[in-house]
């Protein structure tokens, strides 16, 4: 490029939407997916051409037409309406729970890093203590421990069964950005000015990190939904007759692996496709917000 | 060497120590309703002196402290009790299923690593084209596809193309190696997908980072067969970060094989964890999840002895 061809004003500050969509492609279209789920979660009652609990013995494993686009289930119930329904459930349980877990996780994160020292070793010591289990297993001893409390018709326990497990994993990476900020000049200059702990640590280091936030924010909610469907699938997450995902592919579902593959085949592509968008945007923020990570 | 070594195993203790009183104080918070379970869980009506009476012969009548104590003590010994459900030694009711999950776990990493280091440096060195894309879409497919729901469509094809599913029983390798391989080289695929995925994105990155290094470019310059670049230089040293996340994977599989046992109907671990938190069955959950973090902790140890082994610069500080 030669130099005349260089703009002589300022350049023009782009929409930071057109600008991702530009440079991340793939995470353009993962966001298409996620906002399609939002709408079906939203307004599940006009999308859904079914009521996603009626039994119908007259039409039980019926396959996908035009009348049950998705099928029927072994109680009759419309497939396509419960995986609506059901997008509802995974969105509150994964949104709910990522976000509990990911904003105590970077509040022990900054928490961590800022003050060093003997309680940066004893909140390590704690998260290598729970980085030692897989998500699930964490997530069961949780269920184990706390049984059901139910408010609002969401089970509370199941959230923070999800959402522990979270907890290490962002507080690791949030330490790791609040260490290098914790040096700035700018810190210690807000210490010399004699500002409390904790407005430091939510006034001036927090907003340095909500990039590394806002990528784990994400990418967990992909996690959560996975968990969240695959404890139900267990029989101990979401329990009938809620419409759940993971729920319809649990009990007897495998008893028809032959006669009705759709009651299989469906609810699966729909965690699947919902897990898969939440993973390919947070990769694509990731690349977007952190150039320096951009491999 | 075996300073460091002895060092590294020392540190294992604090965690494992941690792991155990964590998980028994998170389980009494609740106080044991596993004999409500077993006695009332059919809808029988049995009398209040007789779930005391049990609750007495599990010693949960006891005060926390004193079953804490015990707790310790026994682990202390290898001693981990007994199931509260089925009265067998916690230690049993997992040797006899260890086996088998072990084998899956083994066979699940073959097929991971075999096909994740073609497949990461494939996209590492053909970065920015249609095959990096299409290797990122299918390694993000691997952490989002529930291994669960793989497995079940691993069953539905075996039962329309071939019209045949995997035997039942358990036969252990050297019985009948055709009979055992046809049955767990299933559920193996089904977690394997995901292990190689994220095993293959390690690859991918760890190698785009050292190609480049000096030394790359080094090697380019004095006129190194690029063939040689590649698997001499570069892809060496990419490999060993790759081996901290084919180590931390593995000890996580019992993650992926809680939910695929139950597709595939295997008697192994993670089908023994499901059971025990359905049941409450307290002493078994705390055994299981001691193993699980055992397991983890030597995996690491295995791991970090390995890198010092690779790069003698971690022994020496």
């Amino acid at each position: 490029m030669s130099v005349a061809a260089l703009p002589a004003s300022m350049p023009r500050r782009r929409s930071a939407v057109l600008d991702f969509c530009r440079q991340q492609p793939l995470g353009a279209i993962s966001f298409v997916i996620i906002v399609v789920m939002m709408f079906a979660g939203v307004f599940s009652e006009y999308a859904a051409p079914y009521n996603p609990l009626d039994i119908d013995f007259a039409s039980i494993l019926a396959a996908p037409s035009w009348d049950h686009l998705m099928g029927t289930d072994a109680f009759g119930r419309d497939i396509f309406s419960r995986i609506i329904w059901g997008s509802r459930t995974a969105l509150v349980i994964g949104f709910t729970s990522s976000f509990i877990g990911s904003t105590i996780g970077a509040v022990l994160g900054v928490a961590s890093a800022y003050f060093g020292g003997k309680i940066d070793d004893w909140i390590q010591r704690f998260v290598d203590i729970l980085l030692a289990f897989p998500i699930i297993v964490l997530a069961l001893v949780v269920v184990a421990a706390l049984r059901k409390s139910v408010l609002f018709g969401i089970d509370m326990n199941l959230i923070y069964a999800i959402a522990i497990p979270i907890v290490p994993r962002v507080a690791r990476v949030v330490r790791a950005a609040a260490l290098s900020i914790r040096v700035m000049p700018y810190v210690d200059a807000a210490r010399a000015a004699g500002y409390s702990n904790s407005r430091i640590i939510f006034r001036h280091m927090a907003p340095n990190v909500v990039a590394p936030y806002l990528i784990m924010f994400t990418a967990f909610i992909a996690q959560a939904i996975l968990l969240e469907a695959s404890l139900s699938f267990l029989g101990l997450g979401v329990t009938e007759p809620t419409p759940a995902w993971g729920l319809m592919l649990s009990g007897n579902a495998a008893d028809f692996y032959r006669e009705a593959p759709w009651m299989i085949l469906f609810p699966g592509a729909a965690i699947s496709l919902a897990v898969f968008a939440f993973n390919l945007f947070g990769d694509s923020l990731r690349d977007y917000l952190d150039p320096r990570f951009k491999t | 060497m075996l300073r460091y070594t002895l060092g590294r195993i020392l540190q294992m203790i604090p965690t494992l120590i941690g792991v155990a009183v964590l998980v028994f104080f998170m389980l009494r918070v609740i106080p044991g309703d596993v004999v409500e379970v077993k006695l009332r869980g059919d809808g029988g009506n049995v009398s209040q002196e007789t779930i005391d009476m049990e609750k007495k012969r599990l010693g949960l009548d006891r005060p926390l402290m004193i079953q804490f104590k015990d707790w310790m003590v026994g682990l202390a010994t290898l001693d981990l009790g007994k199931s509260m459900w089925t009265d067998r030694p916690v230690v049993e009711e997992i040797g006899i299923r260890l086996e088998l999950s072990f084998q899956v776990a083994i066979m699940a990493t073959i097929f991971a690593v075999l096909i994740a280091i073609p497949l990461g440096t494939t996209a590492a060195l053909m970065r920015g084209t249609w095959v990096d894309y299409v290797v990122r879409i299918v390694t993000i497919g691997g952490l989002s596809i529930p291994s669960f729901w793989f497995g079940m469509l691993i069953m539905i094809s075996l039962l329309t193309f071939f019209n045949w599913l995997p035997p039942i029983t358990f036969t252990p390798i050297y019985v009948d190696p055709i009979a055992n391989l046809t049955q767990l080289i299933w559920p193996a695929l089904a977690v394997g997908y995901r292990y190689c995925a994220v095993v293959a994105r390690m690859i991918r990155s760890s190698l785009l980072e050292v190609l480049n290094e000096d030394y790359i470019r080094t090697a380019r310059a004095k006129g190194v067969y690029e063939k040689l670049v590649i698997s001499r230089h570069a892809l060496r040293n990419a490999l060993l970060p790759a081996i901290t996340v084919i180590g931390i994977e593995f000890a996580f599989l019992i993650g992926g094989l809680v939910v695929t046992e139950q597709v595939f109907n295997l008697n192994g671990i993670g089908m023994l964890f499901v059971q025990s938190v359905s049941r409450n069955d307290f002493t078994l959950i705390q055994g299981m999840v001691m193993m699980i973090a055992a397991v983890y902790v030597v995996v690491n140890l295995i791991v970090d002895l390995l890198y010092a082994v690779f790069d003698p610069r971690i022994r020496y500080t």
